[in-house]
């Protein structure tokens, strides 16, 4: 179940420091993590984030397909926010491309990103909340995530791993009742969000976890490259579906949640007000979904002309950026993927110096990292 | 997680099957004159069929004449605006290109002056995040690496690219001083393409073991090195692969 | 007849009830600790939307039975370095603690094992208090460093939580005057009211510091899985583990009883000596039958011939319980048996419902880190337990020596005694505060 070494080492003072490792596997890494803590009794004064178990070579591989048959590969980086990985990889190749998704697959693209935005919400809450002892958010948190894969699995037949949309547009029309079960999902969601506010809010316990642990102010994020709800609970209300439109973005109306200190308590509040606006654009959206075609010009071998784009999302964890080189094939030269939790894990060592071991727990889980994306 | 798992080591073997085939062929370098419209990667078939005995009786019909080329597509064009002015200004010759590529601006510059504009670029032009550091292998030209620096400035909402060609063996200046972000992504590029980082704290693999052999990211990179060093090492054999 | 074999006759017939009730409760509490963890995993799958086990037996029923054979057949590992006599007696002496102290327990005015013993409460809190032997010895027998540390934690919170509900259970001792368990029963009949009324700053002082006591969440992070120090029973798996954790929920039951005693009137009835509500002297055995008919509702249902008659069993149970408790009711002749009978299942009643309050926190609060528990407990419980007992004691002297209204002064008292609690948690606010601001740069306030 633990799986810890310790050594004792003296230093030049004769005090005692204890290197203590959170193996790999671990319950609360969320994934095959290793950290190595230094500790001074009780307290962390330095930690080593060890990773790489889970690295497959996903930008080596990039190399070697199409860009149609690498876009797969990209949901199982961060395989619990799948969607937003293969919006940010198809808009990428269609910048490359010079070409756009029609208006209608931009609209459906940004409904399902939201639900997906929702989910990974979700299973970040329930885990948290059972790393720090609260056993039952969990199961409800789960309950909601049913709600939102059977979406998913009646667009595009995966639940997960959704490989959802396409170069150039999408590949499926949304099926009959897709507004409907949209709409009710999000009808039912505000309530489902009250009872998660209830149990965990305003109580005192859970305050007293998460108040002023693992503060990060805003000018480290910003030095640390951190992203996403890290970075607007410090205070800087930034999100790159504001401050850089995509796909259908521009068109709704929707408001950043900003956190005041940069501590735990913070981006538990940023990632809970986020699901409700996530959950309002989704009904913004599903009020006008424009007809058209689903799938832009884009022809079935693509070779992009020579050249390289950048393109950034707002995925649930950070800033996922592609960077992609062609040269004029139909395979990538190179594809880089900025992987939000790699860099939001660099932090790790700021945020939790000073803290006690107990609080090494939540300041894990409040990072939201998965090891798909921080190894690829 | 297994069957994933299962997906990706197969589909490994199978590009590094690949890779060795494509070793050979040649990869167009990113001078827009070479990119030709048949440069695919498939193997093309000559014009004539070879003879089956159950030929038609019928002769062939002459081949239609090839379409003619059509002229490479020329995407990426000098930059000349304030930005860039002011970087010509405060570097002159550092500044080796400024061109922007379907509407991304980007700039080269020399590797000896890369900590000078990082700072520049930091604090002057309020290029705060380093939103990512990454390279990429032109193993055909004389600088084979392309190290790729990809700045956001929050006050301006503008987005920066920095190239700097580096050769095969050569240092860059560390920019963990500049962007602190800056540390794990050098580990990464030292991990993925052997490119070392001078004045870096700590540089050593990040993604894989220690033990490593190679830089995978090269595009001359040979995985069954760690294959053929560890059967030599525990069964004593030259592995078969 | 030689003499020896003489005096263990008598020896026998003068104590075999005791005996057999020792006995039973030797083989039947470990049993009944087993279908107290169903039901905490039932209610747990129920408030988390989802069903719990119900696979093994009809709803699960067979589940505790499994597990204890499951738990029997696996394979004894005792670490290398491990004392072996030490790593085989600290859970013998946890469930041993647990089980003796239930011995002077009163379910109920005829049963109990120590029968009418002088010193109820104090036997039970004393040999209690022992099971923290059986803590202290697994950590150091399983010759881990991180299992000696969460072991000594674990040591901690119990020592200092116990000071607190005993502080607490003085309040309650106060008003009965006594610690003999059935004396303590028979005040609160006298009173007319339950001692909770009274002292309800005591009930939840006492009902925060048995959680703490027992390693229950909020309070278990000793014991939590996700946290890096294991915890004092790491090492051990299969029995010895069964053991600890048996001893554990028999812990919570004896917990509860004493909580129960003391505060929520014992075997009484709800309004004893209120004679136009004698109809609630039915409700033991309509409850009982109820069950039965909801069985046999379900048996219906049952995918499986087996299960179903496996449910129409238990609901057989159930109406013969029911019978012989409407008997005492209804038939004049075992009028005598109503005490008695209709006693053991209002403190089973009550006892369970305590448990249920435990199992609800658990299911719905997060978990304290340990400083902050350690916190709570000397900081906030202890300094509330002294006032609430100065309070008591002034309420019942005013009573007495000034003659004033029972109610009147205990109402009085009891506003000074929230007060005071409002003023502790005014101070642990600002400490809060204070600590928040030097969060990194102070040391460590104690050892591991």
């Amino acid at each position: 179940m633990h799986d810890e070494t310790t050594q004792k080492q003296n230093t030049l003072l004769g005090a005692d420091e204890l290197v203590i490792n959170m193996g790999p596997q671990h319950p609360s890494t969320h994934g095959v993590l290793r950290v190595k803590l230094k500790l001074d009794g009780e307290r962390v004064i330095a930690s080593e984030c060890v990773i790489g178990y889970l690295h497959r070579g996903v930008e080596k591989i990039a190399e070697n397909r199409t860009y149609q048959q690498f876009a797969p590969y990209v949901d199982r980086m961060d395989y619990v926010a799948a969607v937003s990985n293969g919006l940010g990889y198809c808009e990428a190749v269609e910048k490359l491309l010079n070409a756009e998704a029609p208006p209608r697959a931009r609209v459906i693209r940004t409904i399902l990103t939201e639900l997906q935005r929702i989910a990974s919400h979700l299973l970040w809450l329930g885990t948290h909340a059972l790393d720090i002892g609260a056993l039952t958010p969990l199961f409800y948190c789960m309950r909601e995530r049913e709600e939102i894969l059977k979406i998913f699995e009646k667009y595009c037949g995966a639940r997960l791993t959704t490989h959802a949309f396409r170069i150039g547009g999408l590949q499926y029309e949304s099926y009959d009742t897709f507004e409907k079960d949209v709409e009710r999902f999000c009808k039912d969601f505000e309530r489902r969000i009250q009872e998660y506010v209830d149990l965990l809010t305003g109580n005192s316990i859970w305050i007293g976890r998460t108040r002023n642990v693992g503060v990060l102010s805003t000018e480290d994020c910003i030095a640390l490259g951190a992203s996403g709800p890290v970075l607007r609970a410090s205070g800087l209300a930034w999100d790159v579906r504001k401050a850089t439109p995509y796909a259908a973005y521009d068109q709704y109306k929707f408001e950043i949640p900003v956190g005041t200190k940069g501590d735990t308590y913070d981006r538990y509040i940023v990632r809970m007000e986020e699901m409700r606006q996530s959950r309002l654009i989704c009904l913004q959206a599903i009020e006008n979904i424009p007809a058209g075609p689903i799938l832009g010009k884009v022809g079935k071998v693509l070779k992009p002309p020579p050249g390289e784009i950048h393109h950034c999302i707002e995925s649930p964890k950070g800033i996922l950026g592609y960077y992609i080189v062609s040269d004029g094939t139909t395979q990538p030269y190179r594809v880089r993927i900025r992987p939000p939790s790699f860099i939001n894990l660099q932090a790790f060592d700021k945020m939790a110096r000073g803290h006690l071991v107990a609080d090494v727990v939540a300041i894990i889980g409040t990072l939201d990292i998965v090891l798909g994306e921080v190894d690829r | 997680m297994e069957g994933l798992l299962a997906v990706f080591s197969q589909a490994f073997i199978l590009q590094c099957n690949g890779l060795r085939f494509m070793a050979d062929e040649s990869k167009p370098p990113q001078s827009p004159d070479s990119a030709k419209p048949e440069s695919t990667g498939a193997s093309v078939t000559p014009p004539e069929a070879p003879k089956s005995p159950t030929a038609p009786a019928s002769p062939a019909a002459p081949k239609p004449a090839a379409p003619p080329p059509k002229p490479p597509v020329v995407l990426q064009v000098p930059l000349d605006n304030d930005l860039t002015r002011r970087y010509r200004e405060r570097f002159g010759a550092a500044i080796l290109d400024a061109l922007e590529d379907r509407k991304q601006p980007y700039l080269v510059i020399d590797a000896a002056q890369l900590a000078e504009i990082a700072r520049y670029s930091r604090d002057e032009e309020k290029f705060d995040l380093l939103v990512d550091y990454t390279a990429v292998d032109w193993p055909r030209r004389e600088r084979r690496f392309d190290l790729v620096a990809i700045l956001y400035s929050f006050p301006h909402n503008t987005r920066l690219r920095l190239k700097i060609p580096l050769a095969a063996n050569e240092e860059a200046a560390s920019l963990v001083s500049v962007w602190p972000v800056a540390n794990w992504l050098e580990r990464e590029i030292f991990d993925m393409f052997g490119i070392r980082f001078i004045g870096h704290p700590d540089l050593k693999r990040i993604l894989l073991p220690e033990e490593w052999q190679g830089h995978p990211l090269r595009k001359d990179y040979d995985i069954l090195k760690q294959d053929d060093a560890w059967v030599r090492e525990n069964l004593g054999i030259e592995s078969g692969q | 007849m030689s003499p020896a074999l003489h005096s263990m006759i008598s020896f026998l017939q003068t104590w075999w009830v005791q005996l057999a009730s020792g006995v039973l409760i030797v083989a039947v509490v470990p049993l009944i600790a087993g279908y107290v963890v169903l039901v905490e995993r039932k209610l747990m799958a129920d408030m988390q939307a989802r069903l719990g086990p119900m696979r093994v037996g009809p709803h699960g029923l067979l589940q505790p039975i499994a597990d204890a054979l499951k738990l029997l057949i696996k394979e004894d590992i005792i670490p290398d370095d491990a004392d072996k006599v030490i790593f085989w007696l600290a859970p013998v002496v946890s469930m041993t603690a647990a089980l003796v102290s239930m011995g002077a327990v009163a379910f109920g005015p005829w049963f109990q094992v120590a029968k009418d013993i002088n010193i109820g409460i104090l036997f039970i809190l004393g040999v209690s208090s022992l099971g923290l032997f059986g803590i202290v010895l697994g950590g150091w027998a399983s010759n881990s460093h991180y299992a000696l540390i969460g072991a000594l934690r674990s040591t901690a919170q119990l020592v200092s939580y116990e000071t607190a509900a005993g502080l607490a259970i003085i309040s309650g001792l106060l008003l009965a005057g006594t610690l003999q368990i059935r004396s303590i029963v028979d005040a609160q009949q006298h009173y007319g009211v339950w001692f909770i009324f009274l002292a309800p700053v005591a009930f939840f002082i006492y009902l925060v510091a048995s959680i703490a006591e027992t390693n229950r969440a909020p309070f278990d992070l000793p014991e939590a899985e996700s946290e890096l120090v294991a915890g004092y029973m790491t090492e051990y798996s299969g029995f010895r583990w069964a053991l600890y954790f048996l001893g554990e929920y028999a812990n919570m039951i004896v917990v509860a009883a004493v909580a129960t005693t003391l505060f929520l009137g014992g075997w009484l009835r709800p309004f004893p000596n209120v004679r136009w509500l004698n109809w609630l002297d039915l409700l033991p055995a309509l409850f009982t039958a109820a069950v039965g008919v909801y069985c046999v509702y379900r048996a219906g249902k049952q995918p499986v011939r087996v299960q179903t008659l496996f449910m129409w069993a238990v609901a057989a149970l159930c109406f013969l319980v029911a019978l012989i408790l409407a008997a005492t009711l209804l038939v004049p002749l075992l009028q005598a048996a109503r005490p008695g009978l209709l006693g053991a299942f209002w403190f089973m009643l009550k006892v369970g419902g305590y448990i249920y309050v435990f199992m609800w926190l658990r299911f719905t609060l997060p978990r304290y880190r340990f400083d902050q528990l350690m916190h709570l407990g000397w900081y906030l419980l202890i300094p509330l337990a002294i006032v609430n007992v100065f309070s008591v004691g002034m309420a019942m002297m005013l009573e007495s020596e000034f003659g004033w209204n029972r109610w009147l002064a205990l109402v009085v008292t009891m506003l000074f005694t929230l007060l005071a609690a409002a003023f502790l948690l005014h101070l642990n606010d600002k400490r809060t505060a204070a600590a928040s601001s030097a969060a990194a740069e102070t040391s460590d306030s104690y050892a591991g």
